[in-house]
């Protein structure tokens, strides 16, 4: 339900501040420059220009669909959340010679995730008491209880009667009202009701709200992040494990290069090379790093070794393509230019097919290191000592949403920084791209 | 023994379903030093196969190629190269794509220094030494690629289709350079070309090939190129003999295509 409220919202977002934001702030939706006398811009791929205040709202829509979800603190439009407090409700008892007697049952909500708050001292929150209640007098007692959030709770409110409902008391009412075995009665607080054998059950109204264990607030995600640079997780802090998986991703694409594009280069000059390469390139191509897991487990532990060998190899193929793609990527009249100028084989390798194929190289590059990062967290997801992958995974099995949320921020942040250094890179090294 | 020779020159590619294709067939051309031949065909007659054997980039399967009496037998700086295009190197600069040749040949910028600034004087890019070559136009690299050929002093000087990717404005002047180039140096080139006026006007020899097998069909002496150097192209154009030799060259052309169009049809 809550998912495709979700949806809708997201949906009317995207639209509704189009409107809004076009008759209101005309000017940030007028085209600019040579644009703006195009008058066929629609199929006209040049002419779209990323709208940077449709970028702003986007990226404050989802963070404030985040902060509607969740039990935030964050004082923006909420959904309706789940119910918290004391509750109370009455039962009436039937015992075997046809007398009534009336009860009332008091419920204190406590929020679900009580435990991993912390007041001002750093000491974490407790399950609260049951309400206090005189217990009255009759053939029912009052009931006291408690119940979390999200929680549901069966109430056997035969504990302190006189009669034992193996002795033949019903609960025949709940709030007044005559209700049979599997009823539910809606009150504003949540749903009461009685199972299919008579007990008497609450549900605390959830709303619209997720849970602490779904989806954590944003700020529940921050307060995470910053405790785990203090504290750190499973041993190590967030910035040791994310550089950790950094310095495997960086040593096995390293090493898949220095060996990877020698190989494709040789591959592209000599036919021995290409022969011998061919099948185990083509072969090993399309065998996904991840298939490669168990095997460098089982050959080299969980440790370094392993997971910088399987990046090495997860690296290798792709730097043997690109490379050899670059040899072949290079004009023959160039290579024929270069020799009627008396270039020789090394001279022609050194400064004609090398500069010809960085643009391929980088192309390469850029694929390896995406599949490394990717390869890496999946690699420490099925076992590692450490690393963000592993912090993910050890979290998982606590239910500690908040710290997979902060993971998969940071694993998207760096894949994010690699690739724009790579792009830096090549337009450094290699100005002329796109440009021939 | 100066000058090229081209003697007896045939040349055969095999296909993959057995058949073959006769590229060229008995081509014997003499090449006096400091003659400017241009070659003129259709399409398929052989002329770059023919280009690229004498620059040693292919070899023949009969005859041979001897340049002042060393047989051909791979490319050499002897043989300089201009091609239509893409075949300088982006990752240099003007001036550095200009010395490769110099550098091959181990020598040191400083040596190559003085003649590399001539040469980029002479094609009138002094201005443009530090520029990216691909930040120039395509008429500026064709003169890039110029010097960088010269910067190696080459005896002959192949060039396949050299202004072939140019527009027609920036062709004519690359005309008047290529001839400047031709009288200033002295030497030997040999332009491939597919434009029937350029070999007019380049062309002190003009050798018509005919396809099929690839061969050589008719040469002339032509008086234009001569009177070409210095002048303006467009005054040499209205040469009565200009446009009559232009007329028969056309209509020689124009039959070679309609013959091979007649065989296609034949065949199918």
């Amino acid at each position: 339900m809550s998912g495709f409220m979700i949806l809708v919202l997201y949906l009317v977002a995207f639209f509704g501040s189009y409107l809004i934001a076009s008759n209101l702030l005309r000017g940030l939706f007028e085209s600019k420059g040579f644009n703006k006398l195009k008058t066929v811009t629609f199929g006209d791929e040049s002419a779209v220009v990323a709208n940077r205040l449709a970028s702003v709202i986007s990226v404050v829509t989802v963070f404030w669909l985040w902060v509607a979800f969740t039990n935030s603190t964050i004082p923006l439009p909420k959904m309706p959340g789940p119910y918290q407090g004391d509750v109370e409700f009455t039962y009436t008892l039937t015992l075997p010679d046809g007398t009534t007697d009336d009860a009332t049952v008091a419920v204190r909500v406590y929020r679900e995730d009580i435990q991993q708050t912390r007041d001002a001292d750093g000491n974490p929150g407790r399950i609260p008491e049951a309400p206090e209640i005189d217990e009255g007098d009759g053939a029912a007692l009052n009931d006291s209880l408690t119940v979390a959030r999200y929680g549901f709770k069966v109430i056997n409110v035969w504990q302190n009667d006189a009669v034992a409902k193996r002795d033949g008391s019903v609960v025949t009412h709940l709030n007044g009202r005559p209700v049979e075995p599997g009823d539910k009665i809606t009150i504003p607080e949540g749903e009461i009701g009685l199972t299919d054998k008579g007990t008497p059950t609450f549900e605390p109204k959830t709303g619209f709200r997720m849970a602490r264990l779904y989806l954590p607030a944003p700020e529940v995600v921050l307060e995470r992040f910053f405790r785990l640079n203090e504290e750190g997780y499973q041993n190590f802090t967030l910035w040791e494990h994310t550089w950790i998986s950094l310095q495997r991703v960086l040593l096995g694409f390293f090493f898949g290069a220095l060996l990877g594009i020698p190989i494709g280069y040789a591959m592209g000059l000599t036919n021995w090379s290409r022969g011998w390469f061919d099948p185990i390139v083509e072969f090993m191509r399309p065998v996904p790093p991840l298939a490669l897991i168990p095997l460098m487990i089982i050959w080299f532990g969980i440790g370094e070794l392993s997971k910088v060998i399987l990046l090495f190899l997860a690296a290798l193929w792709i730097m043997i393509i690109a490379a050899r793609a670059g040899v072949s990527g290079v004009a023959i009249t160039k290579v024929h230019a270069a020799y009627s100028l008396g270039a020789s084989k090394m001279q022609i390798l050194w400064k004609v097919i090398i500069p010809n194929s960085l643009p391929e190289i980088f192309t390469g590059a850029r694929v390896a290191m995406g599949v490394c990062w990717g390869t890496v967290v999946a690699a420490e997801l099925v076992a590692a000592e450490r690393g963000i992958g592993m912090m993910i995974m050890v979290a998982s099995k606590f239910q500690l949403t908040d710290i997979i949320i902060v993971g998969i921020i940071v694993i998207g942040i760096i894949g994010f920084l690699i690739d724009m250094g790579i792009r830096r890179l090549e337009g450094w090294l290699v100005p002329w791209k796109g440009k021939v | 023994m100066s000058g090229l020779l081209i003697n007896d020159i045939s040349m055969r590619f095999d296909l993959p379903n057995g058949g073959h294709v006769q590229a060229l067939k008995n081509v014997s051309l003499d090449i006096k030093s400091g003659e400017l031949m241009s070659v003129l065909g259709p399409s398929g007659c052989g002329k770059t196969t023919l280009l690229n054997i004498v620059a040693g980039f292919l070899a023949p399967t009969e005859g041979e190629i001897t340049l002042n009496g060393d047989r051909v037998v791979g490319p050499s700086p002897e043989r300089g190269m201009v091609f239509q295009q893409g075949a300088l190197f982006e990752w240099m600069s003007v001036r550095d794509n200009v010395s490769f040749g110099p550098d091959m040949k181990g020598m040191s910028r400083k040596e190559s220094a003085a003649n590399v600034d001539h040469l980029l004087e002479v094609v009138g890019l002094q201005d443009f030494k530090e520029k990216a070559v691909y930040e120039l136009s395509g008429g500026m690299q064709q003169r890039v690629a110029l010097a960088r050929c010269l910067a190696n002093e080459p005896d002959v000087i192949l060039m396949d289709e050299p202004l072939g990717a140019l527009d027609a404005l920036t062709r004519e002047k690359m005309q008047s350079l290529v001839l400047d180039l031709w009288k200033e140096t002295g030497k030997t080139i040999i332009l491939i070309t597919h434009s029937v006026e350029e070999a007019l006007l380049l062309g002190e020899r003009l050798l018509v090939m005919a396809p099929r097998p690839g061969r050589v069909h008719k040469e002339y002496r032509l008086p234009f190129a001569d009177l070409g150097v210095g002048n303006d192209l467009r005054e040499v154009k209205k040469h009565p003999e200009y446009n009559s030799t232009r007329e028969e060259i056309l209509e020689m052309i124009w039959n070679m295509e309609e013959e091979i169009m007649g065989r296609a049809e034949e065949n199918a």
